[in-house]
């Protein structure tokens, strides 16, 4: 019998100071999360260019996650906070111009939180499992 | 039709013109019709007698014009400027653009300014020739032996039906009266396509975007856009060039290029004005305004020098991205 079985493919930003240490943490619990999440460590959330999210889109990612630290806990004192302002305006755009909303979402994930962090991807990725392929943000161009 | 005179412009720029106060001029010359009206650099008064045109097409935003016009020669340069221009002068200046000392500003009242396609739905192609009147303007064509007569209300441009502000924020020389501040319904538009469901807005904007030839007019004419370097023209961006496909891939471009100005965009309206193909970009940037609105507090980009951008900015309280996305279903 063959399976046609939807992976989705998510790409998680993750802060170098906190998210990214919650999901090694995560790791050392041995808390499963799915494979289909690809973590892009960033130094800061701020790091995240409104423009990576359309490129991972363009490039055939299925979902896109940021994960920062809690807003005040941001190791350069305020990143956080400007990440929260963009994101805020992209996603709205997104959504605005009929992109689902669901496969776009910010996390904070401290790096004491590993269990958050597995139950934010498996929230996630079932999400988007559930949403199925992404054909609205799917660009012919970067198409193999 | 335009309260101040043409020739009232032409005498205050010749005055200054020849009293060395200014070096050159900036304003408006005819293109290759009587209503594709192009931005022109003046230097002598016989220049300015001969081509300065200013009537209800002159809709073209001078004020991006100073940032190259500016460089690298002395001297001032006099430019006209309508209210809504002049919230576009006040943003070049927060950004440090160019000098304020190397301007001089001659405020314009404005009446609104004629939508040619507006004007073109109801005399058809081949217009010969356009005379101005009170509230009518007299279109002859090549096909009709009659001018045609049109009420200036009904070819009045969109961006001017919903006029933000007839008031000049900053200038050397106000011609005429000052206007005031406005109450416009410049988000009614954006509210209607909120209120759309998802797969609609995806239809719209599809039906909108994918007409898109990419000829970039759009960042080119915006007061916004003037970065030196562009992500459009980097052939590593991925974005730089247009697919040949039959996809919706001209949405990364227009969300970049909205993205990139919200905050300081001015609503001018010349992305709109200049697109060859009529996408309404405009309410790409009204949306950005009006989110900025209601998450931050009232915001108008340009309104005075200094202002600090809402996305160069932030509270500790402020509202959570995907509380904001779903705020708007419940």
């Amino acid at each position: 019998m063959q399976v046609n079985e939807f992976k989705p493919l998510i790409v998680a930003f993750c802060c170098n100071w906190c998210s990214y240490a919650g999901a090694d943490l995560a790791g050392n619990n041995r808390l499963s999360y799915p494979a289909d999440v690809k973590i892009i460590r960033v130094p800061c959330s701020c790091r995240v260019n409104p423009m990576f999210v359309l490129r991972a889109f363009q490039r055939g990612a299925d979902g896109v996650i940021i994960c920062g630290c809690h807003p005040g806990d941001c190791h350069y004192t305020s990143g956080n906070y400007y990440t929260r302002r963009r994101m805020t305006l992209l996603f709205s755009m997104l959504d605005y111009l009929g992109i689902e909303k669901e496969r776009t979402r910010v996390e904070w994930v401290s790096a004491a939180e590993g269990a958050k962090f597995a139950s934010t991807m498996n929230d996630f990725v079932s999400k988007i499992t559930q949403l199925g392929k992404n054909k609205r943000l799917e660009d012919l161009r970067c198409k193999k | 039709m335009q309260k101040i005179s043409r020739d009232k412009l032409i005498k205050k720029a010749s005055n200054l013109l020849n009293s060395g106060i200014v070096r050159c001029v900036l304003g408006w010359k005819r293109g290759e019709f009587d209503y594709d009206i192009t931005p022109n650099v003046f230097t002598t008064e016989k220049e300015l007698i001969d081509d300065f045109v200013w009537n209800d097409f002159c809709g073209a935003n001078l004020s991006k014009y100073l940032v190259s016009k500016t460089q690298g020669v002395d001297g001032k340069i006099l430019v006209f400027l309508k209210p809504c221009d002049t919230y576009s002068f006040n943003q070049l200046l927060t950004e440090h653009r160019f000098d304020r000392e190397r301007a001089y500003v001659i405020a314009v009242p404005c009446e609104g300014m004629a939508d040619i396609n507006k004007i073109k739905q109801i005399t058809n192609e081949g217009i010969s020739s356009i005379e101005f009147n009170e509230d009518t303007l007299s279109i002859s064509t090549l096909y009709n032996e009659e001018p045609i007569k049109i009420a200036y209300d009904r070819v009045l441009s969109e961006r001017c039906l919903n006029c933000k502000s007839k008031k000049h924020v900053v200038y050397d020389e106000l011609l005429g009266d000052d206007g005031e501040i406005l109450e416009s319904n410049r988000f009614d538009e954006v509210e209607k396509i909120e209120k759309m469901s998802s797969e609609e807005r995806f239809e719209f904007w599809q039906g909108e975007l994918s007409r898109c030839i990419r000829c970039n007019a759009c960042r080119d004419v915006c007061p916004a856009c003037t970065c030196e370097k562009c992500v459009f023209d980097n052939p590593e961006s991925g974005v730089e060039n247009k697919a040949s496909a039959n996809s919706f891939e001209e949405k990364l471009f227009h969300i970049i290029r909205a993205y990139h100005v919200a905050g300081r965009c001015t609503d001018c309206g010349e992305c709109s004005r200049v697109c060859p193909q009529n996408i309404p970009l405009h309410l790409l940037n009204r949306k950005f305004i009006k989110d900025i609105n209601e998450f931050y507090g009232e915001f108008q980009a340009g309104e005075k020098i200094g202002m600090r951008s809402p996305l160069i900015d932030y509270t500790t309280d402020d509202i959570e991205p995907n509380e904001a996305v779903n705020r708007r279903d419940s």
